[in-house]
């Protein structure tokens, strides 16, 4: 017996933490930035964005952390249909999503040790809680001695890693990173990407969008390759690895 | 880890700087609306005192003319006349007044008259009513014509519309600009909160994508701006009451003017003042934050 393709879709929506089904996307009246994009993430995976300049990697991105919607198609997070939700939803779903973005916006008139906490403090955590973890870390990020400091006196690269460690410190289930090791020298990338690993292994679906050809390589990850706004068919070797 | 730092004694900071530079400005607007909405106030108590003042007086007296009749003398007449209203319901007290000061009401308007004894000048008979229960014109002419006396009685009702409707109409001017500085202080809460809201774009759309609800981040926004107008209400209502106290002092009871008698009560006026500025800029940011929040995706 045949089954039925919305039946189908729906299960498959349900079993993956991301879904997108057609979706497409534009800023305004302009052109779509991304054009019917159909694939899926699966909880506990590991990827790679790749692209040139304009691609749309930012835009996918900022999809599924729900800083844009899409002019067409269905996005699913976590099985839900994003769209289909009331608006009192999102701030829940955000919740689980950790995000580095590209130019890590940093609250300028809070400490660092405040800004690492904030993900914390949203989700109504008491501070008891979580001090000794911010603490950690912040110390594991190399930036134990700076926990007082004010963003404005910190270095591109100690931004960088903070913003890093305020979009991991609530263990997020999605962990979402543009250009994480753009301003990190070669060691902190490779243990910023060893952090990245370690959240995946405790569970978290990470979705890295990067030009680093060389950390994909080493990563031995699958890649999901965007140009002009449309996954593009690639014979990278990782490229069907955890996608659906 | 910093040496000054101890993670165990962290407190949070809030989510929104405590005092940013505009404050002061708007402090100052708003303040200045708040002066004036004060002054408002106290001028409305004072003015609607004075019109009660003017009314409960003339509410209270009527005046008679007296007209002697046939061989009767004008003095009288006019004694026959306070008689006959003295008895009278409603009525305290009636009494004739002397020739004089009739002399010296009408002397104003003829001038240094040497011969003003000799004018048929009629006699004038003050009553003073019951303030509980007065007897009106009609039963004062009924009870001067019981005792056959030419009069006509001055109730002094026109006086009393005249002083009733321009009273009503201070009453309603002033509560006018009343409204409308409440609603210019709203106008510049707002347009304080979007600008605010725009300065600190970066806050709320952190918050917003860390998962913060949009009436979390909304009423961040509410408690600050409130903060502000109440500390502007202040300012406004100290310099209100001072400028009222100043008015109460150099007039004493009367008040500068006769139309404006400040009482030290009026002073009370002020107290609302900072808490409805709190909450007209609680309301008015609450709006507007809510409504950029939810333009967000």
């Amino acid at each position: 017996m045949s089954r039925n393709p919305v039946a189908a879709a729906a299960s498959r929506a349900a079993e993956e933490v991301v879904r997108f089904d057609d979706v497409s996307m534009r800023y305004g009246r302009g052109p779509d930035v991304l054009s019917e994009l159909n694939f899926g993430l699966a909880p506990g995976s590991f990827h790679f964005v790749t692209g040139p300049s304009g691609a749309g990697k930012s835009s996918l991105l900022k999809l599924i952390y729900l800083a844009a919607k899409p002019s067409k198609g269905r996005l699913h997070l976590f099985g839900q249909d994003v769209a289909a939700g009331p608006a009192s939803e999102k701030p829940q779903l955000r919740r689980r999503i950790g995000v580095v973005f590209q130019d890590q916006v940093l609250l300028d008139h809070l400490s660092v040790f405040d800004n690492a906490a904030l993900p914390l403090r949203i989700a109504g955590r008491k501070p008891a809680e979580y001090r000794t973890d911010v603490a950690e870390l912040l110390n594991w990020v190399g930036l134990g001695s700076r926990m007082d400091a004010m963003p404005a006196t910190l270095a591109g690269g100690e931004r960088q890693r903070l913003a890093i460690a305020r979009a991991v410190v609530n263990r997020p289930d999605i962990l979402l990173a543009d250009e994480p090791t753009g301003n990190v020298d070669h060691e902190m990338a490779v243990r910023i990407f060893r952090l990245f690993v370690e959240l995946n292994k405790l569970g978290a679906t990470v979705l890295i969008a990067t030009h680093d050809q060389d950390l994909i390589a080493r990563s031995g990850r699958p890649v999901l390759h965007l140009e002009g706004g449309r996954i593009a068919q690639r014979p990278a070797p990782g490229l069907a690895q955890g996608l659906t | 880890m910093s040496e000054s730092f101890d993670p165990q004694r962290w407190r949070p900071a809030p989510f929104l700087p405590e005092a940013e530079a505009r404050d002061g400005t708007l402090i100052f607007v708003v303040a200045v609306l708040c002066f004036l909405a004060c002054l408002t106030a106290m001028g409305v108590i004072a003015a609607d005192r004075a019109a009660a003042g003017w009314t409960g007086q003339l509410t209270g007296e009527a005046t008679v003319i007296v007209r002697p009749k046939g061989g009767e003398t004008p003095d009288a007449a006019a004694a026959r006349a306070a008689e006959a209203l003295a008895g009278t319901a409603g009525v305290t007290e009636a009494r004739a007044l002397e020739p004089a000061k009739a002399y010296d009401l009408i002397r104003p308007w003829l001038g240094d008259v040497t011969d003003i004894e000799d004018l048929p000048v009629p006699r004038l008979v003050a009553v003073t009513l019951d303030g509980r229960h007065p007897a009106d014109a009609a039963k004062l002419r009924a009870a001067l014509q019981s005792q056959n006396v030419d009069a006509t009685v001055d109730d002094h009702s026109v006086w009393i519309k005249d002083i009733r409707r321009a009273g009503g109409v201070v009453k309603v001017l002033g509560t006018c600009v009343f409204l409308l500085i409440a609603a210019a202080a709203a106008a510049v809460v707002a347009f304080a909160t979007r600008a605010g809201l725009a300065a600190r774009r970066d806050v709320v759309e952190v918050l917003h994508l860390a998962g913060a609800e949009d009436g979390a981040i909304a009423r961040l926004f509410q408690a600050r701006f409130a903060r502000v107008a109440a500390q502007a209400g202040l300012i406004g209502a100290g310099a209100a009451a001072v400028v009222g106290a100043v008015l109460r002092i150099a007039g004493g009871g009367g008040g500068l003017t006769p139309a404006l008698p400040v009482a030290w009560i009026d002073l009370l006026a002020v107290i609302p003042c900072p808490l409805l500025a709190a909450t007209v800029a609680a309301i008015a940011a609450q709006v507007t934050a809510t409504r950029l929040i939810r333009a967000m995706p």
